[in-house]
């Protein structure tokens, strides 16, 4: 028995005019400052005022946003004590918002307890979330995953808990135009990254399967025209809706091996998300080989890659993957990625540990134990195919 | 051959198998927290069963058979219906998903567990690494 959990999606040109028919009174709008500077809230707040919403703005979340910004953000909730919270920009703004939200409704609950385990949470009596993607590639517009920063212990928590998916997901690409070619770049190779391992990993599933696979052709074929020309507005829908497909592909199969090594990364290093796990992807899939050849086959048949006599779908793919990622301009091992090999050694112990404790690890088709997670990031590091 | 579920035997099989994992023993390298594992009579089943496990920075301090929930006080409660805890004695499905489901519930400090997923994993794998048979 599983679950499949998905948000009511709005998408396409003009989905967020689909805030002027939302019913309440006021909204907290959660975001960034420079999602406040390219007039974005303005478009927002212009919906949910056709709606007679009123909105205050809470503006603060960081990139990994961190515990403390979430128990800033709540404690503004409360005093506002609005029935809608509209999360407005990328997945940390998102994830911030959802981790807000269960506190708003349920304080009993600290964000950095939610967990897989509690349920009859009892959401949407207080407050629906709706959620806005600013970027294409988290998918967490559609996801009941909360990804916070400790920074007192240097890692990240992977917080996750069906019932607080968001009620509503727009997916409109107008608000993903203004999105720089290096976000959405990063971004971008985030989506494939979710697509590759909710179709591979141990919890994938029939109705995973579909968005998933169908999400990786659209972003072999999209992100290389959204990156080169933020204005192809074909190219930004597709890899909007691409994102989207991803995030509830991957969350209801969740992610692995990649992830695990790219929440380490980012923990220590502060790598983007989707750099991190994007530079690690075709590096897992060369670990994970032959477990799952029947799987790279099948996602290598999806774009239409051949693969040669003595060659593996495996090794065809991570490698068409990091002829991908040269083409958006993404570094395809640490060195590439602006890390000193000194700090890289001295945190080692760290980047193991992390990646050790990480959720997204349980489900991947091949565990690494501590030797081979050292060996990984070596390879990793020096940009090198692994072959163990 | 298959080992007896809640007897003495079974628990000293089990701690031996976590002893000698060298994954139990990295993934809980951190854990600290004995627990009881509880078959719970359902339809097709009368008895019920407790394990109680003593597990230590990827030790297993202790392992037995219990007759009296009230003999321990352990950190956690691991415990579900015979049906579904011999689906995952059978390997036939995966435990950290019938705990999201709710198939086998879990009572204690969940933030450890959160923090070390894979050691519950890794038990699991200990306690299907052996075949295991229910009393009549």
């Amino acid at each position: 028995m599983w679950y499949f959990v998905v948000p009511e999606v709005v998408f396409g040109q003009d989905a967020l005019s689909h805030l002027a028919e939302l019913k309440g009174k006021t909204a907290f709008i959660v975001t960034d400052k420079n999602i406040v500077n390219l007039g974005l809230i303005d478009k927002v707040k212009e919906q949910l005022a056709q709606a007679g919403i009123q909105a205050t703005i809470f503006d603060e979340v960081e990139p990994d946003p961190s515990l403390q910004t979430v128990q800033k953000g709540v404690a503004l909730v409360n005093q506002y004590g609005p029935d809608l919270i509209v999360a407005v920009g990328g997945g940390s703004v998102m994830d911030a918002a959802k981790a807000m939200r269960v506190e708003y409704e349920r304080p009993d609950i600290k964000a950095e307890e939610i967990n897989p385990f509690i349920s009859d949470l009892g959401l949407g009596a207080k407050c629906k979330l709706v959620c806005i993607a600013t970027t294409s590639g988290t998918g967490a517009e559609a996801t009941f995953v909360v990804v916070l920063t400790d920074t007192a212990d240097q890692r990240k928590l992977s917080l996750i808990n069906r019932e607080i998916v968001p009620d509503i997901a727009i997916v409109d690409p107008e608000m993903a135009r203004a999105m720089p070619p290096q976000i959405t770049a990063d971004t971008g190779i985030d989506a494939l990254t979710h697509a590759i391992e909710g179709y591979t990993c141990a919890w994938k599933n029939d109705f995973a399967d579909g968005l998933c696979i169908r999400a990786i052709q659209l972003v072999f074929r999209y992100l290389p025209r959204a990156v080169r020309n933020g204005d192809d507005m074909e190219a930004r829908e597709k890899m909007h809706n691409a994102a989207c497909m991803a995030g509830i592909g991957f969350v209801n199969a969740l992610t692995a091996m990649a992830h695990a090594a790219g929440h380490s990364l980012g923990a220590v290093f502060h790598t983007p998300h989707g750099r991190a796990v994007g530079l690690f992807l075709p590096y897992t899939i060369e670990f994970i080989g032959e477990v799952r050849e029947e799987l790279w086959a099948e996602i290598a048949y999806a774009i239409k890659l051949e693969v040669p006599q003595g060659k593996t779908a495996a090794a065809i793919l991570a490698q068409t993957i990091r002829e991908l990622a040269r083409e958006i301009h993404q570094p395809v091992s640490l060195k590439e990625a602006g890390i000193p090999l000194d700090s890289f050694n001295k945190a080692m112990e760290r980047l193991i540990d992390n990646v050790m404790a990480d959720g997204s690890l349980i489900v991947s088709a091949r565990i690494p134990n501590v030797a081979e997670t050292e060996r990984f990031f070596n390879y990793t590091y020096e940009g090198k195919s692994i072959d163990f | 051959m298959a080992v007896l579920f809640g007897t003495q035997e079974w628990a000293d099989t089990l701690k031996k198998a976590v002893e000698t994992s060298q994954a139990y023993k990295e993934a809980a390298k951190n854990w600290e927290g004995d627990l009881y594992i509880i078959v719970e009579p359902d339809a097709s089943y009368t008895h019920r069963h407790i394990v109680y496990l003593d597990l230590w920075h990827g030790e297993c301090r202790e392992a037995s058979g219990i007759e009296d929930e009230g003999e321990k006080s352990p950190k956690y409660r691991i415990f579900g219906p015979f049906t579904n805890m011999k689906q995952i004695l059978d390997k036939k499905v995966d435990a950290v998903q019938s705990m999201m489901t709710g198939k086998i519930k879990v009572k204690g400090d969940m933030a450890q567990i959160m923090k070390m997923p894979r050691a519950t994993v890794e038990l699991v794998n200990c306690m299907t690494s052996f075949d295991t048979v229910f009393p009549d």
